[in-house]
């Protein structure tokens, strides 16, 4: 491939930000036709590197050594292009999906994939919507989808959401296609769909650069991979030259054995959390297990199975139609979230920004939320004593913040999801409710996460963690329910089940695992 | 490996229905809520269907209709615009002004009043695009400044006698027609091609629904926000003209609170406070409510303190429908 001429060439890239040194000297190549992945831990300067190709930042004019005359180029097909905004960045064929849905709620498919470039009609300003709807549909039909067009955005599944983005982006003729993290939200099979309209673009010589950080679709669909690390360049290699641990030991700089990590701690036979035959209309149905103290009880499956929906519950967010719950033998009735706090019940929500931080606050008082009732006198907070709570937490969950009072949002996913579980910590929980706890986390910050969760395990708290991620449920859970369409239709030891006997519960495709206690102790 | 999987389809099926529910229901709200108060008042008051009393209603709302279009515009863009009471005194009192003080022509006296109203749409522009103000703080500062050079430029008293070819644009006729009805339903109309038709109409939807989206799509964001503060002033100008027009004179004190009257119309008629969503015809039926009730109580002889009273419940009522049933339609 080397002798070919790179689609791109960023040359001796390099950003600052104030106080922060967010790239140096980094290169990226992309070749005509490849798929290239771009992975690194948060914070490693991938976002940023994107942005300056996307147009929103400029690089920094000098280069770190003097004699880099070329310092901050870009050279698209050989010649140097400047980019100044997302339009020049369209202009020369780059188009980006981000991470973040990038679609207009209240706007219909159609409207929200030529916005900005509406064919134009008959007279000066105004559009042919004919023209845009025919468009539209091809472009969706192009990825085999079914959806119409004419459907406001905002009511579609967060996964057929997604594939709108894509097609917007597949409708600017891009020669370069930037995807950060597009399969997050999606199913396997939509994942799938995705990867073989990639392969197809990657054969009619369009370049994609995909950002991910699941090794297992790196491993699928990339041809290169480039590594940063701390706003460095670690390397770019040929995927099928390198394994799975020398891609994460690139990423984290260090040996990292296992991610996972089981610390087969004994646990007891005393049920912290009991659930009986609780039911929510439309949602759950006959949901019984037990929590043990010292537990980690893993839910696996489907989206939409109703594993945050059943873990709302026992927070008391939902209201439930039947059932009981049980903390420490005791039955309690739970209809408020407060209720559950006073159970001693934490809950580290899936959406972490939405529902679990007040972004723009510090990191003091975003830990001392939930024991502001015990840190006030006289309706007044005791900011000293809610320092020192947050202080000793910060140190002893290593949560890196350069100061207390740094705001959430300026601090890494695997940080804020870290200040999330300090805040829960305040309260010394019986119970844990994690729900996803490392989606959007480095590799390296998972398994902090991890030693945090068999630490908390190993001092008597029951923890439930939900998650999408098998091998995390696998690698963590000393116990995995399986959930499928609002019942629990699996119970596995993780030490002997495979991920195909999760699977094949949660989608409830075998009747006998269906029922059965398939791998159980 | 990891899994997920998409919700079982009757599910799907439910929540589909539900929204087609939903979405029918507001559609049908503001033009329900009109009827019903219009059936109301045909009952309890026999002069309310009177032809006379229907073009009244049609013709006396002419100026806050017309403000009206342009706070739908700057609402679904994602602001607000509290100065086009004052704004359209101002105007008012320019072309008046400049026609009987200064004698010049009365087309060029009206033409002057709506530059002044879009001079001062786009100075509301700039301070929030340029001046980064949020839109609130921006066009209340234009309310006390544009109230306040109306005083003073008046000296606080009427200005009158602009002559029959500026008060026939309040007072005048086409055949049966009052000409203040003409010139709304043509704005109306203009407005609701612009939202329909033109890149301009969808962009604004797309700024107010995601400014930064938009910005990546190549909306040019600064100039479509920019544009609709200079339109919400020029309708403001355009109905301070009228209404000077009417009273046949420039007055100082005119259209004091007719915002307030703006945005309750906006929002009855399904404008999001938070941009995005909405349309001109909406806010035309709801300047039509506002107005509707309080003719009808006007003719069942509810004193107008009481009035106040009523409408605000109104608005609340018609809201809080809105508000319920955009819930179910995100379920």
């Amino acid at each position: 491939m080397s002798e070919l001429q790179p689609l791109l060439h960023m040359m001796h890239i390099s950003k600052t930000f104030p106080g922060v040194q967010a790239l140096r000297d980094v290169e990226l190549i992309v070749y005509p036709g490849e798929i290239l992945a771009l992975v690194g831990e948060n914070g490693a300067g991938k976002s940023t590197l994107m942005r300056i190709l996307n147009g929103v930042f400029l690089p920094d004019a000098g280069g770190v050594l003097p004699s880099d005359a070329d310092a901050g180029q870009i050279l698209w097909e050989g010649q140097p292009v400047a980019i100044h905004s997302p339009h020049d960045a369209q202009a020369v064929g780059i188009s980006m999906i981000h991470q973040e849905l990038a679609l207009i709620p209240y706007l219909d498919v159609g409207k929200n994939i030529y916005l900005g470039r509406e064919p134009g009609g008959a007279l000066p300003g105004t559009i042919d919507w004919g023209q845009l709807y025919t468009r539209a549909q091809e472009q969706l039909d192009r990825l085999g989808l079914d959806i119409d067009p004419r459907i406001q955005v905002n009511l579609l599944p967060l996964a057929q959401q997604q594939m709108v983005e894509v097609a917007k982006a597949l409708s600017l003729d891009a020669r370069l296609l930037v995807m950060d993290e597009p399969t997050s939200s999606l199913t396997e099979r939509e994942v799938e769909t995705l990867f073989a309209q990639m392969r197809t673009l990657r054969d009619q010589g369009v370049s994609i650069i995909f950002i991910s950080h699941r090794m297992d679709e790196i491993f699928t669909i990339a041809d290169r991979v480039t590594v940063l690390r701390d706003g460095e360049l670690v390397g770019s290699e040929r995927v099928a030259d390198l394994t799975e641990e020398q891609i994460i030991r690139m990423m984290v700089g260090r040996e990292i054995s296992t991610i996972y990590e089981r610390s087969d701690h004994p646990r007891s036979a005393e049920p912290v959390l009991e659930v009986r035959g609780l039911s929510v209309r439309d949602t759950l149905d006959d949901i019984s297990f037990r929590l043990h103290r010292g537990e980690i009880l893993g839910v696996a499956g489907l989206v939409g199975a109703g594993r945050t929906e059943l873990a709302e519950t026992i927070f008391g967010v939902r209201p439930t139609s039947a059932g009981t719950i049980a903390i420490n033998g005791q039955e309690v009735r739970i209809r408020r979230p407060a209720h559950a706090i006073g159970q001693g019940i934490g809950f580290v929500p899936e959406d972490r920004k939405a529902q679990g931080l007040f972004l723009r606050m510090g990191v003091n008082i975003n830990v001392v939320m939930a024991v502001l009732r015990r840190l006030t006198r006289w309706g007044l907070i005791r900011h000293g004593q809610a320092e020192q709570i947050s202080a000793d937490l910060v140190e002893r969950l290593d949560i890196r913040t350069p100061s207390l009072t740094q705001r959430v949002r300026n601090l890494s996913g695997g940080n804020q999801q870290k200040v999330v579980i300090a805040k829960w910590l305040t309260l010394q929980p019986r119970v844990l409710i994690l729900d996803e706890p490392t989606r959007g986390i480095d590799v390296g910050a998972k398994a902090e996460i991890y030693r945090l969760m068999n630490d908390l395990a190993a001092q008597g708290v029951g923890i439930l963690m939900i998650s999408s991620e098998l091998p995390e449920v696998l690698g963590v859970s000393d116990r995995v329910l399986v959930m499928h369409e609002g019942r629990l239709s699996g119970e596995f030891d993780p030490r002997t089940a495979t991920q195909d006997d999760i699977m094949g519960a949660a989608t409830g495709s075998t009747l006998n695992r269906k029922n059965g206690k398939a791998g159980a102790q | 490996m990891s899994i997920s999987g998409t919700t079982t389809e009757n599910v799907v099926g439910a929540r589909k229905h539900r929204t087609v529910m939903a979405a029918r229901l507001r559609q049908g709200t503001v033009f329900l809520v009109l009827l019903g108060l219009g059936l109301f008042f045909s009952v309890t008051s026999d002069k309310f269907l009177q032809g006379g009393n229907l073009v009244n209603i049609l013709d006396q709302n002419a100026p806050v209709i017309i403000m009206a279009v342009g706070m739908t515009l700057t609402m679904i863009v994602g602001g607000i615009d509290l100065s086009v009471g004052s704004v359209a005194a101002l105007a008012g009192a320019i072309s008046a002004g400049l026609i009987v003080r200064s004698g010049f022509p009365v087309g060029v006296g009206m033409l002057a009043g709506l530059l002044v109203g879009l001079i001062a749409g786009l100075v509301n522009g700039s301070l929030v695009v340029y001046g980064k103000l949020p839109p609130f703080v921006a066009t209340l500062a234009m309310l006390g400044v544009a109230r306040g050079l109306t005083l003073v430029y008046t000296e606080g008293r009427p200005i009158s006698g602009m002559g029959e070819a500026y008060t026939f644009w309040g007072t005048g006729k086409v055949g049966s027609i009052p000409v203040p009805v003409i010139v709304w339903i043509i704005v109306v109309l203009i407005a609701w091609l612009v939202q329909t038709r033109t890149r301009y109409g969808l962009h604004v939807y797309g700024v107010g629904g995601g400014a930064e989206t938009a910005r990546l799509a190549g909306v040019a964001v600064n100039r479509v926000k920019l544009a609709t503060y200079g339109l919400s002033g020029l309708m403001a100008g355009l109905a301070g003209l009228l209404l000077t027009a009417r009273l046949w004179s420039a007055q100082p004190q005119v259209a004091v609170g007719f915002e307030l009257n703006a945005i309750a119309a906006a929002v009855l008629g399904g404008v999001s406070l938070f941009g995005g969503v909405g349309s001109v015809l909406g806010a035309v039926v709801g300047a039509l409510i506002v107005g509707v009730l309080s003719n009808g109580l006007n003719l069942l002889r509810v004193p107008s303190y009481t009035q106040q009273v009523i409408q605000g419940i109104v608005l609340v009522l018609a809201v809080t429908v809105d508000i319920y049933s955009k819930r179910l339609e995100r379920q």
